[in-house]
């Protein structure tokens, strides 16, 4: 066979032969094996992979009955973000009646929980309104962001100026306040889009800021889901790997630094999560293949460990999908193609 | 790149069933294959026919579940929403507020 076209992570168009394509898919493997302590893929599982990429046309797609559900973190952010000057009820339609979107999500510009606890009374008239002309299910979104809770943002002394001055406890103790605070906002935003008629609660980026971002968030879903037992919350990840930036907090007896994907889906699952949306990172100076066969091999396991449905999270720079603001169409299909087929995927 | 994952893998939200499967995910936590089967029943067509807009646009549009390009006297918005509540024999928070405020 001809070489067989493909990209490196960040996009960048590349010529592969048949034995090129099948070392990389089997070292893409063995990382995330490696890594996650995890079974590496199976020789027709690879194999399978390869028939992906062999493919000659531009898109593929799954079987026909095979597909998943979709659902979309900071939606309504993504058309402000390209410039699209419509208001969010308008932003909403669109993906609605034009995209074809299984369910959509509601957000602020300021994408945190910490600002937008001041102005939820503001939120939730838009909500409300936007409930009344959609269909789809309609999650509201933001993230824990617990950077914003130290100075000079927030209120706490800043761990990254405590550590370095050998101020250990000191900084421990900052990160604990966070967390304490953080947990508060969110369930109070919770409460009111609960209150506001919303279908979920997405929280979304969870990480983002180490391991108290992710204790924040689970003990969040818990108190949210002993108040609302019946309402969905959806906890997404920010990146593959829980960084201990405090190192020692722990949820339900287990410590969150080091986790990756199908250990973090068992905390969220005792907490109380609907959906979990694991991510894993692409490495731009690796080939497609190999960042695809090491998103598969963490999926494949996140999916065997998961009793609730999981949405892994697919947009730029995760899930194999490259790291560019226009994603190419060849890599974005094979990648959902291949996520899906080898997965226990229940959505992206 | 949402346009690529709903070509590639996608069950076309209002186009199909798409937003119906992902309710029972979202209320019930059912995983993708339980979901797609009692949505199926609900309708009383196959799994396939479930992201076949064809197909769908009737079923929805017989059952007002609200659809995609809708016409003259077509279930919108609430009202759609109020027969798929019905329909899934589920809750749905913003239609069980809807009664309230006008009952």
């Amino acid at each position: 066979m001809d070489k067989i076209f493909t990209r490196f992570g960040d996009g960048t168009p590349t010529y592969l032969s048949e034995r090129e394509l099948m070392a990389d898919l089997v070292a893409g493997a063995e990382d995330a094996a490696d890594r996650g302590e995890i079974p590496v893929l199976a020789e027709d599982e690879l194999q399978h992979l390869a028939d992906i990429f062999k493919m000659p046309g531009k898109i593929v797609s799954v079987e026909r009955g095979r597909e998943i559900v979709l659902s979309y973190d900071a939606g309504t952010l993504k058309i402000r973000r390209v410039g699209v000057n419509v208001e969010r009820v308008q932003a909403l339609q669109i993906y609605e009646k034009i995209m074809g979107a299984d369910t959509m999500e509601l957000n602020h510009v300021d994408y945190s929980f910490k600002p937008l606890k001041p102005i939820v009374t503001m939120e939730q008239p838009v909500l409300e309104q936007a409930l009344l002309t959609t269909h789809i299910p309609l999650f509201y979104g933001a993230m824990p962001n617990l950077g914003l809770y130290t100075q000079p943002d927030g209120p706490f002394p800043n761990p990254a100026k405590l550590m370095p001055e050998g101020k250990i406890e000191e900084a421990l103790k900052a990160h604990e306040q966070c967390v304490e605070d953080a947990v508060k906002d969110i369930v109070t935003v919770g409460i009111a889009m609960y209150e506001g008629g919303a279908d979920g609660l997405n929280i979304d980026s969870v990480g983002a800021a180490g391991d108290a971002d992710f204790q924040a968030a689970l003990l969040a879903t818990e108190q949210l889901k002993k108040r609302f037992p019946d309402w969905c919350i959806e906890i997404g990840m920010s990146g593959e790997f829980i960084l201990g930036m405090h190192g020692g907090l722990t949820y339900d007896g287990v410590r969150l630094a080091g986790l990756y994907a199908h250990d973090q889906v068992k905390l969220a699952q005792k907490a109380g999560a609907t959906i979990f949306g694991p991510v894993v990172n692409t490495d731009t100076d690796e080939t497609l293949p190999w960042n695809l066969a090491r998103a598969v091999t963490f999926m494949k396991a996140c999916g065997e460990a998961a009793t609730i449905p999981i949405h892994p999270n697919m947009g730029m720079g995760v899930g194999a999908v490259t790291v560019n603001d226009h994603p190419p169409v060849d890599a974005v299909s094979r990648a959902s193609k291949a996520m899906v087929e080898l997965c226990r995927l229940d959505g992206l | 790149m949402a346009i690529a994952h709903a070509h590639t893998s996608g069950m076309g939200g209002t186009r199909a069933a798409g937003d119906l499967v992902a309710r029972m995910q979202m209320s019930r936590g059912m995983k993708i294959a339980e979901a797609k089967a009692y949505v199926a029943e609900k309708l009383k067509i196959s799994i396939e026919e479930l992201t076949d807009p064809v197909i769908m646009t009737e079923v929805r549009q017989d059952m007002g579940l609200g659809v995609m390009s809708p016409q003259p006297d077509d279930a919108k918005g609430m009202e759609a929403k109020f027969r798929i509540a019905e329909l899934l024999d589920i809750d749905i928070n913003c239609v069980q507020r809807f009664k309230r405020k006008t009952a």
